[in-house]
């Protein structure tokens, strides 16, 4: 097991009167390829906006890199791509350059200009994530595929340890679902990020990743993708909120 | 005309004051509407009113403020008006737009009422409302120029700040930007060009400014870059030949270049229109 990079400790989500997470521990470590999976409601998001210091939990504590959520300073080490149908306005009026160069708007700091060769570092997280040609062109242009890999590209332009993504295949196309897990099975493999997603796309995704974590309120699950299948029916059950049945499919474990 | 600009003092102030409000009220315009914050202008403008005609009310009634310039007023009524819709945004969470109608019903009815109190007011009204060529004093381009450093000083320390919190919000907080700052000051320079802009164009009609000429921008822009560089250009173009125009014809000057913007943007529409009409027939 790699170094910790994230250690979320008893932590415990209300809103208002709904118990949204309750007693979560979860360990990422370093060179992790994580999707945190379950079904709609289960507290995914939530999950992902406390670690990010977006929500403060009702109980427990968040720490990243050994520090504090709240004390953690260096926000670049992680790189956030947010679900793209809630976070950006397709008209508006931007290139891709200009999109991806924010992504260094942290780490240049406040009341400083961008570094001189921000070209060069847009050109080179452009092409981590084949999409080189594509800088001059406008950001509502692109497909929902092509939109997904540029805010890949604007998290990537600070060189995170940690990449963290919520629902990164909502409005992907299904034909190219599959090459975007495999140019994030890349960046974990030869670029050494830790990647954090949340899906309920678990066929798509379980070719990719490493470890899973299944939640719903609480974690039912979590550890290397093929211990999947040691876990029992009743376990299944609590964390789908229903019967399910376990069905083997070319030697991966699916449900 | 170019001649009578060197002869009388104010035409000078009111081409000088045109020109630096065409250029900064359509720069923080394209942040505003790209923030969908449009019509937060339009309610700010109508807090200045209430400012501006308190202001004449109390130089009538109370003689050691005889001389006080209605603008001093209308800046505060404004940055006031700001900061309680960012407190009303909040409290209504899932209602935000309720702030704009609460502010701007405020406004015009503080407005109306110091209106009818401050008797003569009815002459200085039209000037007030729809701008005026003959009413931007010396002092008023002082204030002017003073808002308009104001702005650029503000732009060119958060620019890239802006831009990230424009374009996705839930990732510049993510990010670790002080958000809820930039955007407080943001409002505050939001109110304060509002209020500098109202001498020239017009309480009614000054969010126009800030956003018409971004809209026709907008429609033929690829990058946020030439947004902005076209939406000063047709700034500029509105206040140059709507004052002109204002001054010939004895026309107020907010309607002018409003209408001005109008068509502008009615040509950049039509441009589009026949551009993507022409790469379909290709």
């Amino acid at each position: 097991m790699g170094t910790p990079l994230i250690n979320l400790h008893n932590i415990s989500y209300q809103y208002e009167q709904t118990k949204a997470l309750t007693d979560i521990n979860l360990t990422i470590a370093e060179g992790d390829f994580l999707a945190i999976i379950g079904p709609n409601g289960s507290g995914k998001s939530t999950l992902l906006k406390i670690i990010l210091g977006l929500l403060k939990p009702t109980k427990g504590e968040v720490l990243l890199f050994g520090k504090p959520v709240n004390q953690f300073k260096d926000k670049e080490r992680i790189g956030y791509v947010s679900q793209k149908s809630n976070s950006f306005n397709t008209g508006f009026p931007a290139t891709v350059k200009e999109v991806v160069r924010s992504g260094l708007v942290k780490k240049t700091g406040l009341f400083h200009r961008f570094p001189s060769n921000v070209d060069k570092q847009v050109k080179s997280a452009l092409k981590s994530v084949g999409m080189e040609d594509y800088a001059m062109k406008n950001i509502g242009d692109l497909s929902g595929g092509q939109q997904q890999r540029v805010f890949i590209a604007r998290a990537l332009i600070s060189n995170p340890n940690v990449l963290i993504l919520d629902e990164p295949t909502v409005g992907v196309d299904s034909k190219n679902v599959k090459s975007f897990y495999n140019m994030l099975s890349h960046l974990n493999r030869e670029h050494k990020i830790t990647i954090v997603l949340v899906t309920h796309d678990v066929d798509a995704v379980s070719k990719s990743i490493s470890h899973v974590a299944c939640l719903n309120q609480r974690i039912h699950f979590h550890g290397f993708k093929n211990d999947m299948d040691q876990m029992s029916d009743e376990q299944l059950e609590a964390w789908y909120g229903h019967a399910v049945r376990k069905v083997e499919h070319q030697s991966e474990v699916i449900s | 005309m170019i001649e009578s600009i060197f002869h009388y003092e104010f035409l000078q102030n009111a081409f000088a004051s045109g020109l630096i409000i065409g250029f900064i009220a359509p720069l923080l315009g394209v942040f505003i509407v790209v923030r969908r914050l449009s019509l937060i202008a339009d309610a700010l403008s109508h807090v200045t009113l209430a400012g501006i005609a308190g202001s004449l009310y109390l130089s009538q009634s109370v003689g050691a403020l005889a001389l006080l310039n209605p603008l001093y007023l209308g800046i505060v009524a404004s940055v006031t008006g700001s900061l309680f819709i960012e407190r009303l945004r909040r409290l209504y969470k899932h209602y935000e737009e309720l702030a704009i109608p609460i502010i701007m019903s405020a406004g015009l009815g503080f407005g109306a009422i110091f209106i009818s109190l401050a008797e003569g007011f009815s002459s200085d009204l039209f000037s007030y409302l729809f701008g005026s060529v003959s009413a931007v004093s010396r002092q008023d381009l002082w204030i002017i120029i003073g808002i308009a450093l104001i702005v650029i000083i503000f732009l060119s320390l958060f620019f890239k700040e802006l831009f990230v919190l424009s374009f996705d919000e839930e990732y510049a907080k993510a990010s670790g930007l002080p958000a809820k700052w930039i955007h407080v000051l943001f409002m505050i320079v939001t109110a304060l060009v509002i209020a500098g802009s109202m001498r020239i164009v017009g309480i009614l009609l000054v969010s126009s400014l800030m956003t018409l000429p971004v809209a026709a921008a907008m429609r033929i822009s690829k990058s946020f870059k030439q947004a902005i560089i076209l939406s000063l250009l047709f700034g500029e173009l509105s206040v140059i030949v709507g004052l002109v125009s204002a001054f010939y014809l004895d026309l107020a000057p907010g309607g002018t270049i409003v209408v001005t913007s109008i068509i502008i943007l009615l040509l950049t529409i039509l441009s589009k229109k026949i551009g993507s009409k022409g790469a379909v027939s290709q």
